[in-house]
């Protein structure tokens, strides 16, 4: 197990050097020291992409799989299932009827909208037939279209259509110093996930088994609910929304290394940066010097990732 | 000692339980039986508190369930769910591990572990304990459920017809384990069963249910007979006695 830790830093760590020094702007490591623009670019955007690219992966991984043990269904993940145009719908509120606000008011309230949107969500599931696991990304699929539509609408309605672009299709090639930095409040909300990990697996189980161990299920739901809220929020503010890496990375990291999250946390955390981050960079590389935008990308990606795995069953160590 | 003072329960305008009052006597196997929709697992999570007393009071022990905090009454009693879907993607030690989660919240100690492996070896898992639980059979992943509770060593333990995916050996090796357990370790174990005939074998104190109403309680002997048959399970079967043991031929 140790050893798969030592690999995810590692690639990690190859992924985010390839990422700063792939660009249209050329950039060579022998160069660096004698090249003052260089390290400038590297400082006000290659490397505040690549931060922004392994924050973003890795926290909407982790609150992916703590969505998906809070549901009890794989297939769910929040920036398809509401959580995400929650968020979107928030930030356009805010922007509508109070421009003005400081930015960390206009997160709160993002937040605030991720999780009533979140809680619908869950609300929706309840009612739905417990033999029927398929029916809940197809509902949540349907639910998260018809807040994004409301999104569109309302944004229509207040002429600001161009700015929801940004929030509705995640991209990184935005991302510059001073832009991202909020992204951060994103890695704490998903290190603060890892200290409920048990009690997250444990809600995983079951309403009946999480009570008979001294847990409130309300409350874990709802520590896990604000926690997603928290992250998706933050990320769709400041790059948008990214899908797929919710849903891929934690039903891989679950097929081969199972559900105990206190262990497979970090490794999801890792894949889910490490795959954001790889697709980022085929993005800028695939049809350069133009560039194709992240969510496209992992879009395709994680459709084959994801039939591969639907296909192949593996165990767990 | 668990004891029901005057329960009811209801769902929507449906009376699931009425008016139970019932001593459950402490450090011994009590067998919940009766038909199938008799209530007797809206009793079990009355008890455990899976589900809100409506009305009347339930008290575990000391504890008067309802007012308890949750860790609390988790601490003293355990319930093995009926309803037990898909296997998690745990291991065998990974699940048990997670009956001490009342006691650690989540750091475990040394103690913790030693009541793991504790638990691991007297439900004899402890060549399993690295095994995923979905490459087990379903008997052995019900033991597994039953170590957890185990492992969360309390004074009372609940399970919810725990024979059901048990093979005739599994079953009686169970059962004698489960009494085993409760003499050595004094607890207080109540089993919802469907065969009269393990009630009657093993346990030592009979409470029959029906309709959400307590028909009969008390030994295998002095509860088990052609009466009890008739009323509560609609039969007329034949009841033989080995050993002073009432036996039902079916
Ligand atoms: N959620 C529910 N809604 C309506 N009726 C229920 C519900 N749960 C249980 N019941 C009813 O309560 C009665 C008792 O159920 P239960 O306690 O499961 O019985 P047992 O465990 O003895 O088979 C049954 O008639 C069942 O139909
Ligand atoms: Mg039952």
């Amino acid at each position: 197990m140790m050893g798969w830790y030592w690999a995810g830093v590692f690639s990690l760590a190859l992924l985010s050097f390839c990422s700063i020094f792939i660009g249209v702007i050329d950039l060579s490591v022998s160069d660096l020291w004698r090249d003052p623009d260089g390290l400038h670019l590297i400082a006000i955007s290659r490397f505040p992409r690549t931060i922004a690219a392994v924050i973003a992966g890795g926290a909407l991984a982790v609150a992916g799989c703590v969505m998906q043990m809070l549901v009890r269904n794989r297939f769910v993940e929040p920036m398809t299932a509401g959580t995400g145009q929650g968020a979107a719908l928030g930030i356009l509120l805010v922007t509508i009827f109070a421009p003005q606000a400081p930015i960390f008011l206009k997160m709160m309230l993002a937040s605030a909208t991720a999780l009533f949107a979140s809680l619908g969500f869950l609300a929706i599931v309840r009612r739905l037939p417990p033999k029927e696991p398929l029916l809940v990304p197809l509902v949540g699929l349907v639910y998260g279209g018809l807040i994004g539509a409301s999104v569109v609408f309302v944004a229509y309605q207040a002429d600001l259509l161009q700015f929801i672009s940004v929030w509705l299709n995640g991209e990184f090639s935005g991302v510059l110093r001073g832009r991202y930095e909020l992204l951060w409040l994103a890695a704490l909300g998903a290190g603060f996930t890892y200290f409920a990990a048990d009690q997250i697996a444990i809600v995983g189980l079951g309403r009946a088994i999480t009570t008979s161990l001294g847990l409130s299920y309300g409350q874990v739901l709802l520590i896990g609910l604000i926690s997603i809220s928290f992250i998706s929020a933050l990320t769709v503010v400041t790059v948008g929304i990214i899908p797929f890496v919710g849903l891929v990375v934690p039903n891989i990291i679950s097929r081969l290394f199972g559900d105990n999250l206190r262990r497979t946390l970090p490794l999801i955390a890792m894949l889910g940066a490490g795959l954001t981050l790889a697709s980022d960079i085929a993005g800028r590389l695939l049809r350069y010097p133009f560039e194709i935008p992240v969510g496209s990308v992992l879009g395709v990606l994680g459709a084959f990732v994801f039939l591969g795995l639907l296909y192949r069953g593996q165990r767990y160590e | 000692m668990i004891s029901i003072r005057n329960v009811s329960y209801q769902i929507g305008s449906t009376m699931i339980l009425s008016d139970i009052s019932l001593e459950i006597p402490k450090g011994k196997v009590t067998a919940l039986i009766g038909p199938n929709g008799a209530g007797k697992s809206t009793l079990l999570s009355l008890i455990a508190r899976l589900e809100r007393l409506q009305s009347g009071t339930v008290r575990v022990g000391n504890l008067l369930v309802g007012e308890c905090s949750n860790r609390e009454l988790a601490q003293h009693l355990s319930i093995l769910p009926q309803t037990l879907d898909q296997a998690p993607r745990l291991s065998v030690r990974e699940l048990v591990s997670f009956g001490r989660y009342p006691y650690h919240q989540g750091r475990p100690q040394a103690e913790d572990n030693r009541a793991v492996d504790h638990a691991l070896t007297v439900f004899g898992l402890a060549d399993l304990a690295q095994r995923p639980l979905d490459a087990l059979s379903g008997g052995q992943r019900q033991r597994v459920q039953i170590a957890m509770n185990f492992a969360q060593d309390t004074e009372y333990m609940l399970l919810d017809e725990p024979l059901n995916n048990l093979d005739i050996a599994g079953a009686r090796s169970l059962m004698a384990l489960l009494c085993d357990v409760s003499e050595r370790h004094s607890k207080t174990i109540v089993i919802v069963l469907h065969d009269i005939n393990y009630a009657s074998r093993y346990a030592d104190h009979i409470v029959a249910m029906q309709n959400g109403t307590i028909m009969a309680e008390g030994t295998p002997s002095e509860i088990v007979n052609a009466d009890l048959l008739r009323d509560v399970f609609q039969t007329n079967a034949e009841i033989m006695h080995v050993d002073g043991v009432p036996i039902v031929l079916v």
